[in-house]
């Protein structure tokens, strides 16, 4: 029960794009049609989930024992960086198809702020309670948050593909409206909050 | 000099990076709840960018080309956190604020954006105007958009009530999620038609 709750907070109601302001450049910049959303939704949720886990492992088994907490920015920047280069040399190895739909994808997530946002959340999370939120809680953490992360990217995508031939004000077109757009979903977001605890 | 000062200009106005490049909009959006935040992050943007531009720009020829990616990430990551250190031992009120956003500007695009595009292909002098007209840039961005938000969603700004407003209700709204992404749009919006205005005339 306990998973399950942390799961629907990380997707509904500490949504990561839409009240955390995490992973807005891809939000923005990825979510002109459905098709592509979904694709970086799908990337992000692979690489997001490994990397809470791995950097967890890292925290615990590297950076807690040699006593160099301090040095995690560093330390968990190198793993999704490595990581992601690593996911894009086995996805392109066992599964083209796969390849196909996120290769495009992949190098950008580099750069998603939410990935680094994640592990930094765990790993504040973990010291604060002690390590009660363990492995386990980590990852699920990662898994909800790129849930909705994903969410959110494709709903925006489907409203972008609605109102794009909408008589929209000259200088509003492009980055306004889209921003005006996200910040009127923030507010549906917001009726999330207080669901949980 | 006259170059010198025209990379502070090209920061602040031509390639404002929120404005015109829209760059590292994680950080404009979520610490801009009030005009210290903004200030705040966006000095600390700054001196990341200083530092690092700096050290990239003295490395430019010693970096192979092909892991310069993976060597400017390190370089700016210690900046990042000499940054985070000195703010959490000197000014830790603003630490507590900005919280998750100080390690997060190693991801921020505008310091990798401005080492791939500026530092690693010129000398250091020039690389630190650069790099320091960005990061002043960026912080007059979230500076105006803090104000705005603390103005309309608290009737104070940089933490002082407007004693003119005391007949005003503060519409909260504004110094949570939604209306960062609100008051962004509109500026966008005024922006457009400010530089479209320019040109006409």
């Amino acid at each position: 029960m306990e998973f399950v709750l942390l799961f629907i907070s990380a997707v509904l109601v500490n949504n990561v794009v839409l009240s955390r302001f995490l992973g807005i450049c891809p939000f923005l910049g990825v979510s002109k049609k459905i098709e592509t959303s979904i694709g970086m939704g799908m990337a992000v949720t692979f690489v997001m989930t490994l990397a809470s886990l791995i950097s967890h492992i890292v925290f615990y088994a590297i950076l807690k024992p040699l006593e160099i907490e301090y040095l995690y920015t560093i330390a968990f920047i190198l793993v999704i960086a490595s990581l992601v280069q690593l996911v894009e040399m086995v996805i392109q190895k066992t599964s083209p198809s796969l390849y196909q739909a996120l290769g495009v994808f992949l190098p950008l997530i580099t750069t998603n702020c939410a990935v680094l946002g994640v592990a930094v959340i765990n790993m504040q999370k973990s010291i604060q309670t002690n390590g009660d939120f363990g492995l386990i809680h980590s990852v699920i953490n990662g898994l909800g948050t790129a849930v909705g992360f994903t969410l959110a990217i494709v709903l925006l995508a489907g409203i972008r593909e609605r109102i794009e031939y909408n008589p929209i004000p000259k200088h509003f077109k492009g980055y306004p409206i889209v921003l005006i757009t996200a910040g009127l979903m923030a507010i549906a977001f917001l009726g999330f909050s207080g669901m949980i605890k | 000099m006259a170059k010198l000062m025209k990379l502070i200009k090209n920061g602040l106005f031509d390639e404002n990076p929120v404005l015109v490049q829209v760059l590292g909009m994680c950080p404009t959006l979520a610490v801009t709840s009030s005009a210290t935040n903004g200030l705040g992050m966006g000095l600390a943007t700054t001196s990341v960018l200083f530092g690092s531009n700096l050290v990239i720009s003295l490395l430019r020829k010693i970096i192979p080309a092909k892991v310069r990616i993976p060597a400017f990430i390190v370089i700016i990551a210690t900046f990042v956190t000499i940054v985070d250190l000195l703010l959490q031992g000197y000014i830790p009120a603003l630490y507590d604020s900005l919280g998750l956003f100080i390690p997060l500007i190693v991801v921020n695009c505008i310091v990798l954006g401005r080492a791939e595009a500026f530092a690693s292909k010129n000398g250091p002098l020039h690389a630190i105007f650069d790099g320091v007209g960005m990061g002043l840039g960026f912080t007059l961005a979230l500076t105006i958009l803090g104000a705005i938000r603390e103005i309309i969603g608290a009737g104070s700004i940089f933490g002082f009530q407007l004693l003119k407003l005391s007949w005003y209700q503060p519409v909260t709204i504004f110094i949570l999620a939604p209306g960062a992404f609100l008051v962004l749009g509109f500026m966008f919006a005024a922006f457009n038609k400010i530089k479209a205005s320019g040109t006409k005339g």
